[in-house]
């Protein structure tokens, strides 16, 4: 289906099917339950979920294929929203035209940071692309204030001219919207104790993901992937056969700036804000962390990777003690007292030390992330099947 | 004249920490060849080293003062500090004034045994794996230290002042025949600018003119020559790893009077720092003490009012700005060595 594999194309449909059925599947417990601050099956963090789903995919076709690590890479999600919000600003609040213009903007300025930072390889690598965002990151915040807003962020204002839409008399700020279908609208369905909400915002970045999704798994099964991956086994061998291994590395870095691009954009879709903090080296680190938690190099990885650190970020990070007391009130309370004290340092305002142990176990024991583990525990039932299908599972399940 | 002397001195004092990280940072890439992106995070453990030692020295209890009432006529609670019991009222102010100085004696041996613990612990099993999985994992424990540290400390900036003795300023233009009060200087930055050179002068010594220095020199060269002749090299680079790790440490104690520490200070400063070790280039122990003092010295050039008038914004991207001229005009940086890093 698509010109994709059988194999790609049911992975596709899964995706899809998640995506799709995502506010049925993220919504497991009732509301009003114990349980029910587990649910994400809320619009702003869906939302979130696809978006750096959006970001990790484009981080991995640069890092998962060629192998170079940058560390600069929010300053093309801040260039994105940046110029979003300037969309919105000037033409008409449709999303279209303003994704459209993140994404080209941030390709443009993917194309001339690539082409400096990709004259050096390795940490030198790493470190260019850190100082340019760093040095995006202050100009945004001090010289460029007029364009970016500075420390207040850029936001909509009632007297934007916004030549395209018709004048409005209404007091409100005008809302981002496809053709008028408001980007913030939501339609609830209520089950018994369950509410499950659908936003229009979610299901307009849900399909920009799949469609980005499904632009990936083009990427790593075309010729030009397989050059990319060439690049990260031997650069100096590709040099030997003749090939100039720039151009490939350019394109894949200007692609995944584009990826990012798009992402600041939808940001800026869902909510018409940018700030300069997004472009910050933690936002860079934090893509990195999604990727390689996920699985680096594979095709599902960074969006289970996103997914994962997004939740954690929103969920774990809201457990506070007394919900810990509330959980573990079955035990003796010395018990109880001791088991919460250990527990505590790690969730709510401490997540940050569960993401980094987290974060250090997978480099150390599972370089390939969520999906080696899906893998090996796969092999591991499979094994205990059937012995004679162990030289099946040595290729990779991407 | 006499602003660009005092742009000079002000550059000192941040240039000496630049200096003092990378010095580490280069240390443990050219003994270990590891990336250690852990290095701010060890910065920021020394600076509450200092903490903690004058928390410590502040231990106190209540007592209840029955010559003094507070205003509502009760007898006035006191807090002492155990260490006016121990040493007597004056000798023990003393002691919390100077806890601060007093913190080097007790940032050295905890820094190098954290540093020894990180190395046998985690950084061992990174050496045969490429830099970007070292980069990450170190990566990891800086978020993870940091995290502790904000659990025990919380997120605020903690000042801890220096000794009285250092508290102010001088008038440094004075002593060069300048007018009075033409070019001020807190001594504290003074301070920490000695200490910085003595710190670094220290470990030029060190592997100059000792045998130990002198085998770790030789394994930094050639490290399987340096085996074959039967020298335990690891344990010399793991002590190695522990003296970066202190002198990261001992350079993030003294700066606690400089400026507040809280726990991202290290990554705040590690980024610079990275680069600060590109400049200078990869390897090179003179290479980052010089890129140290040089990008120091030219981002407080950079934050003069004639500067900013005529290239507004430039102090907040002069460090980065020149990072990339020179990586791509001297790919080895300032002094870097042929072979390191190339690939």
């Amino acid at each position: 289906m698509l010109g994709l594999g059988k194999k790609d194309t049911t992975l596709l449909l899964i995706v899809a099917a998640l995506v799709v059925f995502a506010p049925f599947i993220l919504n497991p417990f009732p509301g009003g339950s114990g349980m029910a601050q587990f649910n994400a099956g809320y619009p702003d963090l869906m939302q979130r979920f696809v978006i750096f789903g959006i970001f990790a995919i484009g981080f991995n076709i640069l890092f998962g294929l060629t192998g170079y690590l940058s560390f600069g890479h929010a300053a093309f999600l801040g260039v994105g929203s940046y110029s979003a919000v300037w969309m919105f600003k000037l033409l008409s609040m449709n999303v279209l035209p303003a994704i459209l213009l993140a994404v080209v903007f941030s390709g443009l300025f993917a194309l001339l940071i690539g082409y400096i930072s990709l004259r050096r390889s390795g940490i030198y690598f790493s470190i260019l692309t850190l100082a340019f965002a760093q040095m995006c990151y202050a100009l945004a915040y001090s010289v460029l204030t007029p364009i970016t807003g500075g420390e207040t962020g850029l936001q909509l204002a009632q007297d934007d001219p916004r030549i395209l839409d018709a004048a409005r008399d209404s007091g409100n700020l005008p809302v981002p919207g496809l053709f008028g279908l408001e980007m913030r609208s939501t339609a609830d369905l209520v089950l018994g104790d369950w509410v499950f909400t659908f936003s229009a915002g979610y299901y307009f970045c849900a399909v920009v993901m799949l469609i980005s999704f499904y632009m990936a798994i083009r990427i790593f099964r075309s010729p030009f992937g397989m050059m990319l991956r060439a690049i990260k086994s031997n650069q100096h061998r590709l040099n030997y056969t003749g090939l100039n291994a720039r151009p490939y590395t350019l394109a894949a870095f200007v692609i995944s700036g584009m990826y990012a691009g798009l992402a600041g954009g939808l940001m800026a879709s869902m909510d018409p804000l940018a700030g300069a903090e997004r472009m910050f080296w933690t936002a860079s680190g934090e893509v990195v962390l999604m990727t390689i938690l996920g699985g680096v190099g594979t095709l599902i990885g960074p969006v289970l990777g996103a997914g994962l650190i997004k939740y954690m970020e929103n969920i774990l990070s809201k457990i506070n003690g007394d919900i810990l007391h509330s959980w573990f009130a079955f035990l003796p309370d010395g018990l109880e007292d001791f088991i919460v004290t250990i527990v505590y340092p790690f969730i709510g305002k401490g997540w940050h030390l569960t993401l980094g142990l987290m974060f250090m176990a997978v480099v150390i024991f599972l370089p390939g992330g969520l999906v080696e583990a899906g893998q090996r525990i796969a092999r591991a039932v499979r094994g205990r099947r059937s012995d004679d299908r162990k030289s099946a599972t040595t290729e990779p399940a991407e | 004249m006499d602003a660009i002397i005092l742009q000079i001195l002000n550059g000192l004092d941040k240039g000496s920490a630049y200096a003092l990280i990378a010095l580490g940072l280069t240390l443990i890439f050219g003994t270990l060849g590891v990336v250690n992106f852990a290095h701010g995070a060890l910065f920021m453990i020394g600076a509450f080293c200092a903490v903690t030692l004058s928390r410590i020295l502040t231990f106190s209890h209540t007592i209840i003062d029955e010559s003094r009432t507070d205003f509502l006529g009760n007898p006035l609670k006191v807090q002492v500090p155990y260490v006016q019991d121990f040493f007597g009222e004056a000798a023990g102010a003393t002691i919390i004034d100077w806890a601060v100085p007093l913190s080097i004696l007790f940032a050295i041996p905890v820094m190098i045994l954290v540093g020894v613990v990180m190395e046998r612990g985690l950084i061992k099993h990174f050496y045969k794996r490429p830099h970007a999985d070292q980069i990450l994992v170190t990566f990891g424990l800086a978020i993870v230290l940091q995290e502790i540290i904000k659990y025990f400390f919380g997120a605020n900036p903690i000042p801890t002042p220096a000794p009285d003795a250092f508290r102010g300023s001088f008038d440094f233009g004075v002593l060069l025949g300048f007018e009075a009060n033409q070019i001020i200087y807190p001594y504290w930055r003074l301070v920490y600018f000695a200490f910085a050179a003595v710190i670094i002068g220290g470990v030029f010594a060190f592997l100059q003119f000792t045998t130990f220095g002198m085998v770790v020199r030789a394994g930094m060269a050639d490290r399987e020559t340096v085996q074959l002749l039967g020298i335990n090299i690891d344990k010399r680079f793991t002590i190695m790893f522990g003296v970066a790790a202190a002198v990261a440490g001992l350079a993030g104690v003294m700066y606690v009077p400089i400026n507040p520490p809280n726990y991202h200070m290290g990554m705040d400063f590690l980024v610079l720092s990275f680069v600060v070790v590109v400049v200078g280039g990869m390897g090179s122990l003179p290479g980052a003490v010089l890129a140290g003092f040089l990008l120091g010295i030219l981002e407080s050039f950079a934050s003069m009012k004639e500067v900013i008038d005529l290239v507004p914004g430039i102090n907040q991207i002069i460090i980065y700005l020149v990072a990339i001229l020179i990586l791509l005009t001297r790919p080895r940086g300032l002094m870097g060595r042929k072979g390191v890093m190339e690939d």
